[in-house]
């Protein structure tokens, strides 16, 4: 089936869009404006599976279109609200994008404070949604390790279960504002890095350093394997044998998270 | 040189880890001046230790050395165990470096009491100083003050520090006598109603000057010991709600009893934590603060301890039965609060959905209530399917046996040791 961005009848269709945010937001706004009869989102040049009788719609990313949305959803619902969609979005979730646009669409059919409608199953699900990204957002706040290089940079290395990077750079930035710093996202293959002054979204390519520098000693600040037995040290010395509660322990530190953690090493 | 430092770090963390408290929130300090850290939101957990307790802080005392001899206290005179005690810079280092590193939220720098008391605080504060002046960190700080140190030296430790905390260990006068024969009530007491003055007046100055000096934005907390002195937990509750009523205490914490010695004034070595009963009182204690409970309603004296079975909220429903059944769309807030099974979140979201439909046993369920326990108590739009005018005693009896297994796994270990 021939893809086109004009569509003649209320026959479903798969809206296809860039994969950005401002994308989603982009096809938000025509199929809510044009009243497209929405069974889907597929993001081009990615696998999808095809529906047969569905029509699929290209969308062209339009910073004014997406920014009208957003400013309209503003209006509509507090700020916290919006940004769970952001999150949502972020989450990756398979079919995600539908849930995003029924959401929004309740959200401007006109209710007062329509972000309680927590009985509304999309208003719920994105609730949901949002606080398990939230949460992974926080995980990373937390299990952000920096290791010191020779160079006095800080890198971290994290796997996350959604892509959360792009919720991570305002709080460390504030934090960690006189140290040069670099969360990458080995998963996802891209990162945030500081420079003291602000924060750029970066790729690397590990294929070239291969040979280089050999040693990890090489590339790591003197002090940095004194500080990290330090941690291990005092993380063993704080806990209390006679209170032991390994389940509790692994529900909050899951494993899937220990091989970037200095003190689980 | 590394290996001293390691050795120090051993014995002044192990020391240190008796003081539950761990706390990183409730500050507002920002990263105003470009240098290290923040202390403004609600703070982090970087990781659990194998007793599944938060580490937020890096919880260290300066040293060890103590010259009061309080029974329930490792680091007590008469205790023989190995010595030891950090350098200013050195504890300075330590924060810096692991901050740095995202290892944590900031210092809890606690001491034994060497030569005096003011000796002691003014040590504890030059850390605190040195960190926020020469290293520009601004990170979480709290520090214990001494029972007994100078106004002058508080109200210093409160100019540097987010917290302040003098834990008052045992929760009745006449069982602080029998263990801590150094330490005297009023000692404790005074510095904690300095800090309160000094806390409200400097709150009250930043209304009128935006730049007046932060003093103890996150406020102050104490401890408490459980299970050393025989006390009730009427006893421990009634207590902490004098603290938080009448000092304004951001918190309360209890802290089982983890036995240290064979002294017959205390549970000897060997003795089980009594974790369940900590889990309670803290319970009890969220009761207070977040859900509109007066202490009197959960512990008095016909009934001076809580049930280990369930938790109290349960328990006093159980206790007042014609205060239910509640109806969920229309009761007011701080009625659904009561309804066990309902938490602050839930009871919110119930009073923000029912205005859209009214709420029936599926939206509850999906909103995240316990109805295993809720449905006992509330009404709503679904047909009544499991609330016939049952007894308490029957209503207590189908919970129980609904969370058994959970029960048994969780606490068996522990409640066999009880008896």
């Amino acid at each position: 089936m021939e893809a086109s961005n004009i569509v003649f009848s209320d026959k479903p269709v798969i809206v296809s869009y860039d994969g950005t945010w401002y994308g989603l937001l982009t096809a938000v706004f025509d199929a809510y404006s044009k009243k497209w009869n929405v069974s889907g989102f597929s993001v081009l040049d990615r696998e999808s599976q095809s529906d047969f009788f569905a029509e699929k719609v290209i969308v062209v990313t339009d910073e004014l279109k997406s920014q009208r949305v957003w400013l309209g959803l503003k209006k509509k619902i507090p700020k916290e609200n919006c940004i769970q969609l952001y999150r949502c979005y972020l989450s990756e979730f398979q079919g995600i994008e539908l849930t995003i646009f029924s959401c929004i669409k309740f959200y401007f059919s006109g209710f007062d404070s329509p972000h309680l409608a927590y009985g509304n199953p999309d208003v719920l699900k994105i609730n949901q949604t949002s606080k398990m990204v939230y949460r992974e957002k926080h995980r990373m706040e937390a299990f952000v390790r920096f290791q010191r290089t020779a160079d006095d940079l800080y890198y971290a290395g994290i796997e996350p279960d959604f892509n959360v990077i792009p919720l991570l750079n305002e709080h460390f930035a504030e934090r960690y504002a006189d140290q040069n710093w670099l969360i990458y996202d080995i998963k996802r293959k891209y990162g945030i890095y500081y420079d003291q002054d602000k924060v750029e979204e970066i790729t690397l390519d590990f294929s070239n350093d291969a040979g280089t520098k050999t040693s990890v000693k090489d590339v790591f600040h003197d002090s940095e394997t004194l500080y990290q037995e330090l941690w291990q040290n005092y993380f063993k010395n704080v806990n209390i044998p006679s209170r032991r509660n390994i389940k509790l322990h692994v529900q909050h530190v899951p494993k899937r998270y220990w091989k970037h953690l200095i003190e689980k090493k | 040189m590394s290996e001293r430092l390691h050795e120090k770090l051993e014995i002044l963390a192990d020391a240190a880890k008796y003081d539950v408290s761990c706390s990183s929130s409730g500050s507002k300090r920002k990263n105003h001046n470009k240098g290290l850290g923040e202390a403004t939101g609600s703070g982090i957990c970087h990781t659990y230790t194998e007793d599944g307790r938060c580490v937020s802080l890096l919880k260290i005392l300066l040293t060890n050395h103590c010259i009061f001899d309080c029974a329930y206290c490792v680091t007590r005179k008469s205790n023989d165990i190995k010595r030891a005690a950090f350098t200013v810079q050195e504890v300075v280092d330590l924060t810096m470096n692991f901050y740095r590193r995202n290892y944590i939220e900031g210092l809890f720098l606690s001491s034994g009491i060497f030569k005096n008391a003011d000796y002691t605080m003014e040590r504890l504060v030059s850390v605190a100083k040195k960190l926020r002046t020469e290293n520009k960190f601004n990170g979480y700080i709290h520090l214990k003050t001494i029972p007994g140190a100078s106004d002058e030296l508080m109200h210093e430790a409160g100019l540097w520090a987010d917290r302040l905390s003098v834990n008052i260990e045992i929760p009745t006068e006449s069982g602080l006598k029998l263990l801590a024969p150094d330490k005297n009530i009023k000692d404790m007491i005074e510095p904690m109603t300095y800090l309160k003055k000094e806390i409200i007046r400097t709150k009250e100055e930043s209304k009128i000057f935006k730049s007046a000096p932060l003093f103890a934005p996150a406020g102050q907390s104490t401890q408490m010991i459980i299970g050393a002195s025989g006390e009730s937990d009427k006893d421990i509750m009634h207590t902490a709600n004098k603290f938080y009523k009448g000092f304004n205490l951001k918190r309360v914490y209890y802290s089982g009893y983890v036995p240290i010695s064979n002294d017959n004034r205390l549970p000897g070595i060997g003795s089980a934590v009594p974790v369940l009963r900590e889990n309670r009182l803290y319970q009890t204690d969220w009761l207070m603060r977040f859900y509109g409970f007066h202490v009197q309603e959960l512990l008095n004296d016909q009934f001076p301890n809580l049930d280990p079975e369930i938790d109290p909220k349960l328990s006093w429903a159980l206790r007042n039965m014609s205060f239910f059944p509640v109806d969920v769309n229309t009761a007011d807030l701080q009625l659904i609060l009561r309804v066990p099974g309902i938490g602050v979140q839930s009871a919110q979201k119930i009073v923000g959905a029912r205005r859209f439909n009214k709420l029936g046993w599926d939206h509850l369920k999906k909103i995240g209530i316990a109805l295993n326990r809720a449905k006992y108590f509330i009404t709503c739009n679904s047909p009544i399917t499991d609330r016939k005018d049952y007894t308490e005693a029957k209503i207590r009896q189908f919970i129980l046996n609904e969370s058994r297994s959970k029960f048994l796994t969780n606490g068996g270990q522990q409640y066999s040791l009880f008896g």
